[in-house]
């Protein structure tokens, strides 16, 4: 597919793969090229060799984020991603590993001194913990924050809300209280096939067979009812709807409206 | 400095008492540029240790963002980085179509250009009234704000808000300016901006008192500046030409002519003059974006992503769904996961977006610049004096919108 965005343009992505995954061939699970981005996703216990061979033997100098991903339907939910950047070959590619909530990854603190503060964030927010990083408290949450705010399962509005008391002259802490349920509203179109429950429609045994068309064959089968069928089965004069014939009397019915 | 004094242990030597201070620097305090409370180990007047304390405006964006249609997101941006909004808007607009594989017309390449460049002014006009007036100059400060004001009557012109614009869209910019604008702005640079500028800045570069306070402030040597993830005026500073508008252009940036303005020496006052020599270049790119400027239209013609005209919607059945379903359901963006990161005026700013084909995206992670930069607090002053601090902390330029998010 041609590019046709504006995107930032980096050196090209032709030959990456063949030739880093070589190098790091034995710990590489898979590598791939999508969107204009090189992706090597690598065993989680190899993490820092891999990204010391990229950093001294590739040019990977500098490591600018890692981003942390809760994928709660995977066997391990999460992913942490290093964006490495090239000063010299003015590239970029992404290396990710994935762990689940009690296995530690290794830490790059040792490759790079500002991974220190990306994996306490990556700590703070999602619970992954880091082997080897010696100062892993929390960094963006509050003083004595309890649970990892960026897991998918944990919920937009939190648990504790925090004001001033002007009684106890101090800042409280209390459990969240809506005023009003939190509005999530859900714009994905049904007309579109989607795979859950409506609202109302939890009693109906399925979606609608489409596949089979639908055909009214005879009489019975338009579902209108025994009176009708016998009506249909003599057969009537069809009346176009505007001769109907209308008996129009100027005395109204006792009682009525 | 704000909070009590603390009288560490302390070791003694020969009969005299030597004692280490812990200080609170901070949370609130003038010169911390927002809330940040850094934890200062003191020998006498000199630092030993800094440990910087943030997430003190932590407001947990990315997990709003979540929540939110791809648009609706938007305007979560100009709130991070409050001092140049239209900057962070650019990252992700072109995140968003990175992933879609968006042409964006020329026109509204050319815009976001010209308006990424007067957030970048706008920007350093902020910064460096602060950084001068940290370190005890009050004038110039007075007399750039009121740039920062042009720039700010600039913005309302354009998108109605002086500071929030939520002015970018994916495919484009929401509104086209009127040419009276352009003029005005070109205008502005030529008869009043320089003028102004030049003469604040002449009480501050040549300024023994300025440089006293600046001059061998918080040396980095380049292999630190690369190691610890500097971006920006700091790797600038450093005397590494890396600007990603030159080495990795966006938009219409490689049909721009201008310089990447380095520093020598790698300290505070390198960083302050690379501020000032990349306010001269972002003037150029204006107005060479003012002379280039076709007419066409503002935003992408896919009508899948961005909204109708207001007239095509009164007239066409198509135009009418197409609103309803951009404003209801937003757009879909196909599967798959890019970090696209532009030259903020603070450095290095970036999107990593991961999109799972709904109209949501599923993780958007930022990153923000000052983290790596303020990170290297503890290491840039250590054996500097206690004033020091604020004039590195202004050099930086850190905004804890952004750091926080």
């Amino acid at each position: 597919m041609a590019v046709v965005h504006s995107a930032p343009k980096f050196a090209s992505n032709e030959g990456v793969i063949a030739e880093l995954s070589e190098s790091i061939s034995i710990w590489l699970l898979s590598a791939s090229e999508k969107h204009g981005e090189v992706i090597f996703t690598v065993q989680r216990d190899a993490i820092e060799d891999v990204l010391r061979i990229l950093r001294d033997d590739h040019k990977y100098q500098q490591m600018m984020e890692i981003a942390g991903a809760d994928y709660p339907d995977r066997a391990e939910r999460f992913e942490v991603v290093y964006m490495l950047l090239s000063l010299t070959k003015n590239h970029r590619i992404m290396v990710k590993c994935s762990t689940d909530e009690n296995t530690p990854v290794p830490t790059v603190t040792t490759l790079w001194p500002n991974a220190g503060w990306l994996e306490r964030e990556v700590f703070d927010m999602y619970g992954v913990t880091f082997a080897g990083n010696k100062d892993l408290r929390r960094i963006l949450t509050d003083y004595g924050f309890e649970g990892h705010p960026f897991r998918k399962d944990f919920p937009m509005t939190g648990y504790t809300e925090l004001r001033y008391s002007e009684e106890e002259k101090r800042v409280v802490y209390e459990p969240v209280e809506l005023p009003q349920d939190m509005r999530t509203f859900d714009f994905l179109s049904p007309w579109e096939g989607s795979d859950y429950v409506l609202p109302g429609d939890e009693k109906a045994d399925g979606p609608p067979d489409v596949d089979k068309p639908k055909t009214t064959e005879k009489p019975a089968d338009t579902g209108a009812g025994e009176e009708a069928e016998e009506l249909a089965e003599e057969g009537t004069e069809a009346v176009p709807p505007n001769m109907v014939e209308v008996e129009i009397t100027d005395e109204k019915e006792e009682g009525g409206a | 400095m704000t909070g009590g004094m603390q009288i560490e242990e302390s070791p003694t030597t020969d009969g005299e008492v030597i004692s280490n201070y812990t200080i609170n620097f901070g949370p609130q305090h003038p010169a911390a540029h927002g809330v940040l409370r850094m934890v200062m180990e003191l020998d006498g007047e000199v630092i030993e240790r800094i440990d910087p304390h943030i997430g003190l405006l932590h407001r947990g964006t990315e997990k709003l963002i979540e929540q939110k249609t791809y648009l609706q997101a938007l305007p979560y941006f100009d709130r991070l980085d409050y001092c140049s909004p239209l900057c962070q808007e650019h990252s992700y607009v072109l995140a968003i179509e990175k992933l879609l594989n968006l042409e964006v017309p020329e026109r509204a390449q050319y815009l976001r250009v010209l308006f990424a460049e007067l957030t970048r002014i706008s920007n350093h006009m902020l910064n460096m009234g602060a950084h001068v007036l940290d370190v005890g100059a009050f004038t110039p400060n007075l007399w750039i704000m009121d740039l920062r004001e042009d720039c700010m009557n600039f913005f309302e012109r354009a998108s109605g808000a002086r500071m929030h614009s939520a002015w970018f869209r994916p495919g484009g910019v929401h509104q086209d300016v009127p040419e009276k604008l352009l003029v005005d702005i070109g205008d502005w640079l030529d008869n009043r901006f320089f003028q102004l500028f030049d003469d604040a800045m002449s009480l501050v570069i040549d300024n023994r008192i300025f440089k006293q306070r600046n001059v061998d402030i918080a040396v980095v040597s380049r292999d630190d500046a690369v190691a610890w993830g500097f971006s920006g005026p700091m790797i600038r500073a450093a005397g590494i030409p890396w600007d990603l508008r030159k080495s990795q252009p966006y938009d219409v940036y490689d049909r721009m002519e201008f310089d990447i303005p380095v520093g020598t020496n790698s300290d505070c006052y390198d960083r302050f003059m690379v501020r000032v020599q990349e306010i001269r270049e972002s003037a150029k790119i204006i107005k060479q974006c003012i002379a280039q400027m076709p007419q066409g239209p503002i935003a992408s013609d896919d009508g899948k992503v961005s909204p109708p005209k207001r007239g095509e919607m009164k007239q066409s059945m198509e135009s009418l769904i197409h609103h309803f379903k951009l404003y209801t359901e937003g757009f879909h963006v196909p599967e798959g996961e890019v970090y696209v990161a532009t030259e903020s005026p603070k450095g290095e700013f970036g999107v990593y977006l991961v999109s799972d084909g709904s109209n949501k995206p599923y993780r958007c992670k930022i990153r923000p610049t000052a983290f790596s930069h303020l990170q290297a607090m503890d290491f840039m002053s250590k054996g500097h004096m206690l004033p020091d601090a604020t004039a590195i902390l202004g050099a930086i330029d850190v905004v804890f919108g952004e750091c926080d998010r």
